[in-house]
C-alpha cells in the first residue's frame, strides 16, 4: 500500500497531463496553472526539511571537528542576517539594505570567482582531451585545432584561410551527433516518462 | 441699393446642359478641369480590402480571433493594414459596443506589413494595471473589427465592412497530432516488447561502460576506505535527467550498503533532498542494512549554483572521495565540479542530457553515459524484461524516423517536389 498509493498518484497526475497537453481550452490551461502552483507549494514545504538538514549538518560539523568551527559561524551568522534583511519587503528590495548589500558584495563577487576559475578547468580538461593517444583522439585534436584557429583572434589570412572548412565541421557532422543525441533524449524522455506513468519504473521510489 | 449677383451662372447650372445658351467655352473648361482633378484624386487614393473575415482561431484557449482578408487592389502600393477593434468593457460597465459606435471609440489593435493576409488578435487578460483591459478578447463573447491599408506615404484608405468574430475555447489541439501519432506508436511498441520479454524472449542491451563499471568503481572505494560521492545536479525533482540519476543513485546506495561504504550525496533543493534520503534509505533497506543509513550523509547544501559547487568541491577535497558520480541535469557547474573531482585522483563517472554539457563530462571524467544512455540505465542495470521492453520499442522508433530522414534526403535530392516535406510538415 506504502508503494501502490504513490503509483496510482503518479499514473493519474500523469494521464491528467498528458490529457491536458492536447486540450488547449481555458479549463485545460487552468488546471495546468492550478497544478503547477501545487508545486511552487511543495517546494515551500519542503524549504524547512532543507533548511533544517543545512543547519544540522552545520552543528554536527562544529561539534566534531574544532577547525570547522569557523566556518559553521559563518554559515549560520549569514544564514540569520539574511533572515532578519529579508523581514520587510522594503528591507529585501531597497538597494541600500543589509540583504542587498550582502547579495551585491559578498555572494555575487563569490559566485563571479568560482565562475571566473572555468577558464583555468577548460584549459586543463581540453589538455587531457586532446592527447593524441588513438587515432580517434588524433582526429580530434587535429580539428579541434583548425575550429580553433578560426575562432580565436588571429590577424586576417590566418584566420579565414579555413572559413569553409570551419562552417562544414560545425554544420554537417557536428550538427549531425548534435541532432542524433538530441533525438535520442526525446524519445528516451517519452520513453522513461512512460515507464513512470505506467509503474514500470520506480527506482526513484527506492526499488529497482 | 440692390446687390449684384455674385456670379454670373447660377449654381446649379454650372455643369453644361443641353438646354441651349447656358453653355460656354468657360464652363467646359471648368468641366474638364473638375474631372481632372477628381479622377487624379481617386486613381491615387488606396482601396480597402475587399473583404474582411472574423473567425475563432484555431487550437488556443478561447481567447483568440482569427483575422483573414484579401489583398487590397492597390496591394503594390500597401505598405501596411491596421487592424481596429471595439473594446471590450463588461456587463457591469454597460452593454458591449455595437457596430454603430463612433470612430473615437475604435482602438488600434495591431498594424501588419503590406504582404500580411491575416492576424490573430489574442488577450486573455481582462484587467490591467488593476483596470479593464478594453483589448480583452472575451471566450464566446462577440468582437467587431474593421482594416484598413495604409501606404508608404501615409495615406489610408477607407475601412472596411465590419467583420464580428466569436473565439471559442477548443477541446483538441489539431496541430499536435503528430505527438499523438509518435507516442502511440511508442506506446504499442512498449506494450509489444514488454510482453514478448515476459514470455521468455531475450532481448539484448549492448554493453554501456559507464553502467558495467560501476560495480567496480564502488569496490575500488570500499578498498581505499574513502567515502562515495554522488551528486544529482543542478535540476530539478521533476527533471527527466534527475529521476534517471536517483535510479543510478539506487543502485549504487544499494552496492555501499553491502560493502559499508560511506555514501555521501550533497543535494541542491529541498524537494530533492527528501527523495534522495528516500531512495537511499529504500536501497539501505532493501540490502538489509537499514542500521547503516545515515540520514545527514544526504545534505542539503544550496539552491544556487555556484554556491552548491564551493560546498561539494570542498566536501571533495576535505574527504579525499574516491568515486565520484555526478548523474542528472547540470550546466556551468559540471566542468568546476569534474576538473575538482579529477584533482583528488577520484574515479569519475557521469551522466547528463544537457547537450552543452557532455563534452566537459568527455573531457574530464573517466565514464560519461550520454543522453539516452542515462534513460537506460534502470533498464541496463535491473536487466527487468519490463524495463528492457520500452529500450526496444525507442530503438524502433529510433530507426523509422531514421527511415524517413533518409527518404526526406532522397526526396529531396532526387525528385526535388516537397511533397515528402509537405507530408511530414505539421500543418
Amino acid at each position: 500500500m506504502k508503494m501502490q498509493i504513490p503509483l496510482i498518484l503518479v499514473f493519474m497526475c500523469g494521464v491528467a497531463m498528458l490529457a491536458q497537453f492536447m486540450i488547449p481550452h481555458e479549463y485545460s490551461e487552468d488546471f495546468f496553472q492550478y497544478a503547477n502552483d501545487f508545486v511552487i507549494v511543495i517546494g515551500i514545504l519542503a524549504l524547512p526539511v532543507g533548511i533544517y538538514s543545512l543547519m544540522s549538518n552545520t552543528v554536527r560539523k562544529a561539534q566534531r571537528d574544532p577547525k570547522e568551527r569557523p566556518f559553521a559561524l559563518v554559515t549560520i551568522g549569514a544564514y540569520v542576517i539574511m533572515i532578519i534583511g529579508g523581514m520587510k519587503a522594503e528591507w529585501f528590495f531597497s538597494p541600500t539594505s543589509l540583504s542587498t548589500r550582502f547579495f551585491d558584495n559578498i555572494l555575487i563577487p563569490a559566485q563571479a570567482t568560482l565562475f571566473s576559475m572555468l577558464a583555468f578547468y577548460i584549459a586543463s580538461a581540453a589538455y587531457r582531451a586532446f592527447r593524441a593517444r588513438t587515432a580517434l583522439a588524433a582526429v580530434l585534436l587535429v580539428t579541434a585545432f583548425v575550429v580553433m584557429l578560426r575562432l580565436i583572434p588571429l590577424p586576417e589570412p590566418i584566420a579565414t584561410w579555413n572559413n569553409g572548412l570551419v562552417r562544414w565541421i560545425l554544420e554537417v557532422p557536428n550538427m549531425a551527433a548534435k541532432r542524433a543525441i538530441v533525438m535520442g533524449v526525446a524519445l528516451g524522455g517519452i520513453t522513461y516518462s512512460t515507464k513512470i506513468l505506467l509503474g514500470i519504473e520506480r527506482a526513484y521510489m527506492g526499488g529497482e | 441699393m440692390r446687390q449684384r449677383p455674385s456670379s454670373h451662372f447660377p449654381r446649379r447650372a454650372i455643369f453644361p446642359t443641353s438646354h441651349g445658351p447656358r453653355s460656354s467655352p468657360l464652363r467646359w473648361a471648368a468641366l474638364v478641369a473638375t474631372w481632372v482633378v477628381v479622377g487624379t484624386a481617386g486613381a491615387f487614393a488606396l482601396a480597402p480590402p475587399p473583404s474582411l473575415i472574423a473567425a475563432d482561431n484555431p487550437n488556443d484557449s478561447g481567447h483568440g480571433v482569427l483575422l483573414t482578408w484579401s489583398a487590397s487592389p492597390d496591394s503594390d502600393r500597401v505598405a501596411a493594414y491596421e487592424i481596429y477593434r471595439l473594446p471590450w468593457r463588461p456587463a457591469s460597465a454597460g452593454a458591449p459596443y455595437g457596430a454603430n459606435a463612433p470612430d473615437s471609440v475604435w482602438l488600434l489593435a495591431g498594424t501588419v506589413t503590406g504582404d500580411a493576409r491575416s492576424y490573430i488578435d489574442q488577450d486573455d487578460e481582462a484587467t490591467l494595471g488593476g483596470g479593464i483591459n478594453p483589448m480583452f478578447v472575451p471566450r464566446d463573447g462577440q468582437v467587431l473589427y474593421r482594416l484598413r491599408a495604409v501606404g508608404a506615404d501615409g495615406t489610408s484608405s477607407a475601412f472596411t465592412p465590419i467583420a464580428t468574430g466569436t473565439p471559442r475555447g477548443d477541446w483538441f489541439h489539431t496541430q499536435r497530432v503528430n505527438v499523438l501519432v509518435i507516442a502511440g506508436l511508442l506506446g504499442g511498441f512498449m506494450v509489444y516488447f514488454i510482453r514478448r520479454a515476459q514470455r521468455g524472449g531475450k532481448l539484448y542491451i549492448r554493453p554501456i561502460p559507464g553502467l558495467s563499471r560501476i560495480d567496480e568503481a564502488i569496490g575500488r572505494a570500499t578498498e581505499m576506505g574513502r567515502p562515495i560521492l554522488f551528486v544529482l545536479g543542478t535540476g530539478t525533482g521533476g527533471d527527466i535527467a534527475t529521476l534517471a540519476g536517483y535510479t543510478i543513485l539506487a543502485r549504487v546506495a544499494r552496492k555501499t550498503a553491502e560493502y559499508q561504504t560511506p555514501l555521501l550525496v550533497p543535494v541542491y533543493d529541498p524537494v530533492m533532498l527528501v527523495m534522495a534520503q528516500q531512495t537511499v534509505k529504500e536501497a539501505y533497506l532493501a540490502a538489509g542494512r537499514p542500521d547503516s543509513f545515515k540520514a545527514e550523509n544526504v545534505f542539503y547544501v544550496s539552491a544556487m549554483q555556484f554556491p552548491y559547487v564551493a560546498a561539494v568541491n570542498g566536501l571533495m577535497m576535505r574527504e579525499r572521495t574516491a568515486t565520484n558520480f555526478y548523474m542528472g541535469v547540470f550546466h556551468a557547474e559540471s566542468l568546476l565540479l569534474a576538473e575538482a573531482g579529477s584533482t583528488t585522483g577520484a574515479i569519475q563517472m557521469s551522466g547528463t542530457d544537457q547537450m552543452a554539457q557532455i563534452p566537459f563530462f568527455v573531457a574530464a571524467t573517466d565514464y560519461t553515459l550520454i543522453g539516452e544512455e542515462l534513460y537506460a540505465a534502470s533498464a541496463y542495470l535491473s536487466q527487468d524484461p519490463k524495463l528492457a521492453g520500452p529500450l526496444k520499442a525507442q530503438d524502433l522508433v529510433k530507426a523509422a524516423i531514421l527511415l524517413i530522414a533518409i527518404l526526406g534526403v532522397l526526396e529531396m535530392t532526387i525528385l526535388r517536389s516537397g511533397w515528402f516535406r509537405s507530408l511530414i510538415t505539421p500543418y
